[in-house]
């Protein structure tokens, strides 16, 4: 294509030369969404199985009990065999992948040598290991 | 209601938002919160937690097509991330301080503009500026490829375009919501950017944001397996068959019936909001 050659020669293009890495990106998100909504799936059989017949109710708002709202707890839960722990641990999975994303930039901007993008994705991946870790919800 | 029952019937609905949110690029989260409140009266803060989650879900599932063809520009996403996430942050812990009536009232709001938006043609924005020593220096400017070839921009109203964004992000934590709206305004009108570029990029964006309040929603128990589970699966399944039947579909009377589901959904949480009955 001519006049694509002409204009990228007036015109330094700055984003990602890297295809592949875009590729990669695409993928990775993809895989996140598509195993935790399995995992998602799974969870939804067991716990229909065993609550099907019972009330649905969410007018009161009571807040989750600790095996949904920490890491340890919904990892017990799954042990146990809990339906709504599996389901918890999808969700996880799932705002896991974004942040795999921005971790994977990282690398990305490492590639090429951009040390100013670097910085700008660790402190997202700071502000979202914070929301995660560190707004009490503990290891 | 049965568990069973409630679960399918919820998961059409929003199997329902997700389809018509990715068909008419209004987003099925906006519509989800209200329908939930309203019509299946679940507490506003489970809603929000459900619909929050379903938003990195369809978010992801789209950026991974949108990544593909190479419009989206990942400096401007990651540059302008900075200030979503911190303001979903500020979002996520403004909402476990915020009464409830006033969340409801502030929802209203944000969907009485969306409906006004989404009416509203878009004025073309002027293009081929020079470019901004502010964005050069941080590397926004970028091309892409369309069926005239290769397409140059240069972006411009760093600082406005970054504090819109900080007002997107805190308006997604605080309602669970994608604020794709308020994304692409700050990107296509006040920054410059064209519109493909701006609406892949804010698609790209609101995982992310929307990750970054899901942390402190999770935490502090907003978000329950048995609700969110056929909400997130519905949107997904919704929004994945959008896309896919996108180029086909006669969008412009979808979107005005959309856009009037969104006003009347408007409406009632304000009305909710400021006269009670949540």
């Amino acid at each position: 294509m001519p006049s694509g050659l002409h204009a990228s020669s007036e015109f330094k293009p700055q984003p990602w030369r890297d295809k592949r890495m875009e590729v990669i990106l695409g993928n990775l998100l993809r895989t996140g969404v598509l195993l935790s909504a399995l995992v998602v799936l799974l969870g939804a059989c067991i716990y229909l199985y065993r609550h099907a017949l019972e009330m649905a109710d969410y007018k009161i708002f009571r807040g989750e009990p600790s095996d949904f709202r920490t890491i340890p707890g919904v990892i017990e839960s799954v042990r146990g065999g809990h339906g709504r722990g599996w389901i918890q641990l999808g969700l996880l999975l799932l705002i896991a992948t974004p942040i795999a994303r921005v971790a994977f930039s990282i690398v990305g901007f490492s590639i090429e040598r951009d040390r100013m993008y670097v910085g700008f994705t660790v402190i997202v991946l700071a502000i979202l290991l914070y929301s995660l870790l560190g707004s009490g919800f503990t290891f | 209601m049965t568990i069973l029952l409630f679960t399918i019937v919820v998961a059409a609905v929003s199997f329902a938002a997700g389809l018509l949110g990715s068909l008419t690029g209004l987003g099925g989260g906006v519509v989800l919160v209200p329908l939930l409140t309203i019509f299946f009266h679940v507490d506003i803060r489970y809603a929000i937690g459900a619909s929050l989650v379903s938003v990195i879900a369809t978010s992801s599932g789209a950026a991974a097509a949108y990544v593909k063809e190479g419009i989206s520009n990942i400096r401007i996403g990651m540059f302008l991330e900075i200030a979503t996430t911190s303001g979903a942050l500020l979002g996520a812990f403004l909402a476990t301080w915020i009464p409830v009536r006033a969340i409801a009232a502030i929802f209203g709001v944000v969907l009485l503009y969306s409906a006004y938006l989404s009416r509203k043609p878009r004025p073309h924005a002027q293009r081929n500026l020079p470019p901004d020593p502010l964005a050069t220096k941080l590397r926004l400017n970028g091309h892409f490829h369309d069926l005239e070839g290769m397409r140059t921009y240069n972006v411009q109203n760093v600082p406005t375009g970054f504090g819109l964004m900080f007002g997107a992000g805190t308006l997604s934590g605080l309602l669970g919501i994608g604020s794709g709206a308020v994304k692409v305004l700050a990107m296509d009108q006040a920054m410059r950017i064209p519109f493909k570029v701006s609406t892949t990029t804010s698609n790209f964006m609101i995982g992310v944001t929307a990750a970054a309040s899901a942390g402190v929603y999770l935490s502090r128990g907003y978000v329950d397996p048995g609700l969110a589970m056929p909400v997130m699966l519905g949107v997904l399944a919704g929004s994945l068959l959008g896309t896919r039947i996108l180029v086909k579909a006669e969008t412009a009377s979808l979107r005005l019936v959309f856009s009037i589901v969104i006003l009347v959904l408007g409406l009632q949480m304000l009305y909710k909001g400021l006269w009670g009955g949540l």
